[in-house]
C-alpha cells in the first residue's frame, strides 16, 4: 500500500525525460518513451501522437488532458495496445513492469490486457455487449486469465460487484446493461476493469456521459480502490476538475505532443505555457463572478496532418510574437523550469512567470 | 411477454383479415367498376364453354349479384366451416379450411395448395441452408478481411448473383449441368419420405440457383453489419478485456450483427413459402408459384385468391416468428 502523503513533494519520479537511452529496461512501473502512432490514410500521414514520454508508478494517478484530438485518447488505446497493426503505426517504447509493449506479439499483450492493465470507457451503454448480461461479461473477463470455474468466476462476479457499490450485487449480476442506470453501469464497467487486479488502470473520460451528481460517486469509488489496489491510473479528461480531484501529475497535451507536465500544484497555481493557461482561463468556477466571461482559446485545435511550422500552438498562441520569431520556425522542446514541472515554450522562463503572474492568473 | 405474444397475434389475425378483404376487393370488386358483367364473372369461375344453367347456377351459388361485403363474408364463412357447391349437375363438398373452388380444374383450391406446398417447401428449405450457409460465411470473411483481393472478388461475385435474374442462370445452369455435361439428373421433384437421396440430387440444380440469389445479397448484408459491429465500442471492450481475437468475432461480433439478417431472413423465407414463382417456373417445379401463375393466366380467380391469401398468411406468420424471437435474441427487445 503505498501511502502517497509520505512521498517527498519535490519527487521527480512522474517528470517525463526528454533524452532516454531506448531500449534500456526502465525503473519505472510504466514508462512511455517516444511514442508515436501514426495513422496513414488518403489525405496523409495523421499523426495522431508525436513522440509522447511520460513515467508512472504505481498508486499514482496521472491525468492526461486536452482537447479533443490532441492524443489522449489514441495514447490510451496505443498504450493497451489496441490499434489495429495494419492501420496504425506505432513506433517508440512502452515499457509495463519491466515488459516492452510496442515491439512485443500481439499475443503477449493481448495476454497482458485486462490482467495487467484494463481501461474504462467513457460511455458504459455503449462499450457493454447489449446481448449479454453484466454478470457474464465480468465472468467472461475473469475467466481469460484465470482458470477457474464458472460458479466461481460468477461468485467473483457478485464479489466485484459489491465492491464498486452496487446494491444487491447477487441480483443485479443477471441483469443486462440496460437495466442498469448510468451511474450503476459505470460502476459495473469499473468493477469488470478490475475484476482481475490490474496494475494499471486507463479511465478514458469516465465520468464524462454521467450526471455530475453521479461523476463525484464515480471519482470517489475510483479514488478508494486505487487506495485498496494500489494500481496506477491514467485518467484522460479534457475536464479539469476531474483532473484537480483526482491526479498526482499532469500531462498536457496539444497537437499529439507533451507541452506541459507537472504536479497538480505546479500546472494549477504555476502553468508556464499559454496553452494550459487557456484551459483554465476556459473552465467554469463558481468562485467566479458571473458577470466574468470566461476565456476562451481562440482559433481550433490544429489538423494533424499538417501540422503548424515551429511550435504547434503559435497560431491561438497571444504571446508567439514575444519569441523572436523562434515559435514559427522551430518546435520547442521540453525542458525543465523547476524540479519536476516540464514545459515546451520559447518564451523565456522569466517572462512566463511573469506573465502569468501579472496577466493571467488575477483574471481567473 | 406473454401480452406481447397476445398483442402481436392478434395483429397478426386481424392483418390477414385485411389482406383477404382487400384481395378480394381487387378480384371481385374492382372487375365491377371496369364494366365485367355477373356473366363474365361466373364463366371466369367455370370450366371450358360452360352451359347457361351451369352459368346460372355459378352465379346463384357466389351470389354475384349481391353486395360485397355478402360476398366476402360467405368467403370467409367457406374459410372457417366448409362448405357445398352446386353446380347444377353434382353437389361437390369442400370442407374447412375451404378457400373456395376451381372449376377449371376441378379441384378444391385448398387441395390444390396442400398438394403443391411440398414442392415449394422442398425448394426453399435446401437453397435456405445453402445461400445462409454460404451467404454470411462470406459476408463475415469478407468484413475481417475488408479490401483484400477476397473481399473485392467476393463482392463482385455478389454484386452479379444480386443482378442476374434467375431465369437467365437457371437455365444457363440447366442446359450445361444436365443437359449438355450430365452432371446431375433432370430437376424434378420426388418425395423426401419415399428416397432422400433422389429427393435432394434432383433439386441440387434449383437450390444453388435460388441460392446464388440470395447467398449473395446475405454476404453482402452480412458485410456490412460485420462492418459496423467491428466499430462498436463494446467489440473494443472484448479486446481491452483480452479476449483472443476469435472470441472476439464469434461471441461478441457475429451475434450482434446477425440479428438484424433475423428479420430479413424471416421475411424471405416467408415470401418464398408463398411460391418462388420464377424459380419454379424455370424448373417446371409444380409449387405454389407455378399454381399462382396459372391462376393468373388462366383468370382462374378462386385459385389466384387462394394462393395470395395463403402467401399473405407465410409472411405474416414469419414475421410473427421473428418477432418473438427477436425477444428471444435481444434482450432490450424482451424487457421493453
Amino acid at each position: 500500500m503505498a501511502d502517497k502523503s509520505k512521498r517527498p513533494a519535490d519527487m521527480l519520479d512522474g517528470a517525463p525525460t526528454t533524452v532516454e537511452e531506448p531500449g534500456r529496461p526502465p525503473t519505472s512501473f510504466l514508462e512511455v518513451r517516444d511514442l508515436r502512432i501514426h495513422f496513414p490514410t488518403d489525405d496523409g500521414l495523421v499523426k495522431s501522437v508525436d513522440g509522447l514520454s511520460f513515467k508512472l508508478e504505481r498508486g499514482r494517478t496521472l491525468g492526461i488532458v486536452g482537447e479533443s484530438g490532441s492524443g489522449k485518447s489514441v495514447t490510451s488505446l496505443g498504450v493497451l495496445g489496441l490499434h489495429n497493426r495494419r492501420n496504425a503505426k506505432v513506433s517508440g517504447e512502452i515499457w509495463l513492469d519491466g515488459n516492452e509493449l510496442v515491439g512485443a506479439s500481439p499475443d503477449q499483450v493481448r495476454r497482458m490486457r485486462g490482467r495487467n492493465m484494463a481501461m474504462i470507457f467513457q460511455d458504459p451503454l455503449s462499450a457493454m455487449h447489449p446481448f449479454y448480461t453484466v454478470g457474464a461479461q465480468i465472468v467472461e473477463a475473469y475467466r481469460i486469465h484465470n482458470d477457474v470455474s464458472k460458479k466461481v468466476a460468477r461468485k467473483h462476479a457478485v464479489d466485484m460487484l459489491g465492491r464498486v457499490g452496487i446494491p444487491k450485487p447477487d441480483r443485479r449480476v443477471d441483469d443486462y446493461p440496460h437495466q442498469f442506470s448510468g451511474g450503476m453501469r459505470q460502476r459495473a464497467m469499473i468493477a469488470m476493469a478490475l475484476s482481475c487486479d490490474p496494475e494499471l488502470l486507463i479511465a478514458d473520460e469516465p465520468t464524462t456521459a454521467l450526471d455530475v451528481t453521479v461523476q463525484a460517486q464515480i471519482l470517489d469509488l475510483i479514488r478508494d480502490l486505487q487506495r485498496e489496489f494500489n494500481s496506477a491510473i491514467i485518467m484522460i479528461t479534457h475536464d479539469l476538475g476531474v483532473v484537480a480531484e483526482l491526479s498526482d501529475d499532469i500531462l498536457v497535451m496539444y497537437g499529439g505532443r507533451n507541452i506541459e507536465y507537472g504536479s497538480v500544484d505546479d500546472v494549477f497555481h504555476r502553468p508556464e505555457h499559454p496553452y494550459t493557461w487557456g484551459l483554465l482561463g476556459s473552465m467554469p468556477r463558481l468562485d467566479r463572478e458571473r458577470s466574468e466571461r470566461l476565456l476562451p482559446i481562440k482559433g481550433t485545435p490544429p489538423s494533424l496532418i499538417n501540422l503548424p511550422q515551429g511550435c504547434a500552438f503559435n497560431p491561438r498562441c497571444a504571446y508567439s510574437e514575444l519569441t523572436d520569431g523562434k515559435s514559427t520556425v522551430e518546435r520547442p522542446e521540453l525542458r525543465e523550469t523547476a524540479p519536476g514541472h516540464t514545459v515546451a515554450c520559447h518564451m523565456a522562463v522569466e517572462r512566463r512567470r511573469r506573465i502569468w503572474a501579472d496577466e493571467i492568473a488575477p483574471k481567473l | 411477454m406473454i401480452a406481447f405474444i397476445l398483442r402481436r397475434l392478434g395483429g397478426a389475425v386481424l392483418l390477414v383479415f385485411i389482406i383477404s378483404a382487400v384481395t378480394f376487393l381487387i378480384f371481385f370488386g374492382l372487375p365491377k367498376l371496369a364494366g365485367t358483367t355477373t356473366d363474365d364473372m361466373a364463366a371466369r369461375f367455370a370450366g371450358k364453354s360452360p352451359t347457361p344453367e351451369a352459368l346460372a347456377a355459378i352465379k346463384e351459388r357466389f351470389g354475384f349479384d349481391q353486395p360485397l361485403a355478402v360476398q366476402y363474408g360467405n368467403f370467409v364463412k367457406a374459410a372457417v366451416t366448409g362448405d357445398t357447391y352446386d353446380t347444377g349437375v353434382e353437389k361437390i363438398d369442400c370442407p374447412a379450411p375451404c378457400l373456395g373452388y376451381s372449376f377449371r380444374t376441378n379441384q378444391s383450391v385448398t387441395d390444390q395448395l396442400v398438394d403443391r406446398f411440398p414442392i415449394t417447401l422442398s425448394l426453399v428449405v435446401g437453397a435456405a441452408v445453402i445461400w445462409l450457409l454460404v451467404g454470411v460465411s462470406i459476408g463475415v470473411l469478407s468484413a475481417l478481411r475488408r479490401g483484400s483481393l477476397f473481399d473485392r472478388a467476393a463482392m463482385m461475385i455478389a454484386l452479379a448473383g444480386v443482378s442476374l435474374p434467375i431465369y437467365f442462370t437457371g437455365l444457363l445452369s440447366l442446359a450445361f449441368v444436365v443437359h449438355q455435361w450430365g452432371l446431375l439428373p433432370p430437376v424434378s421433384y420426388s418425395s423426401f419420405a419415399d428416397n432422400p437421396f433422389k429427393w435432394a440430387s434432383a433439386l441440387i440444380l434449383p437450390w444453388i440457383t435460388l441460392a446464388f440469389l440470395y447467398a449473395a445479397m446475405y454476404a453482402r448484408l452480412t458485410r456490412a453489419g460485420m462492418l459496423e459491429t467491428m466499430s462498436e465500442d463494446y467489440i473494443r471492450t472484448a479486446r481491452a478485456k483480452g479476449l483472443p481475437e476469435r472470441t472476439v468475432i464469434t461471441k461478441h461480433a457475429l451475434r450482434a450483427s446477425l440479428t438484424p439478417l433475423l428479420t430479413v431472413f424471416g421475411l424471405d423465407i416467408g415470401l418464398l413459402f408463398g411460391g418462388a414463382v420464377l424459380t419454379e417456373r424455370t424448373f417446371s417445379l409444380k409449387g405454389l408459384g407455378s399454381l399462382a401463375l396459372d391462376g393468373v393466366v388462366g383468370s382462374d380467380l378462386p385459385v389466384v385468391l387462394g394462393t395470395v391469401v395463403t402467401a399473405s398468411l407465410f409472411v405474416v406468420v414469419a414475421n410473427l416468428i421473428v418477432d418473438l424471437l427477436y425477444g428471444v435474441v435481444d434482450p432490450r427487445v424482451r424487457h421493453s
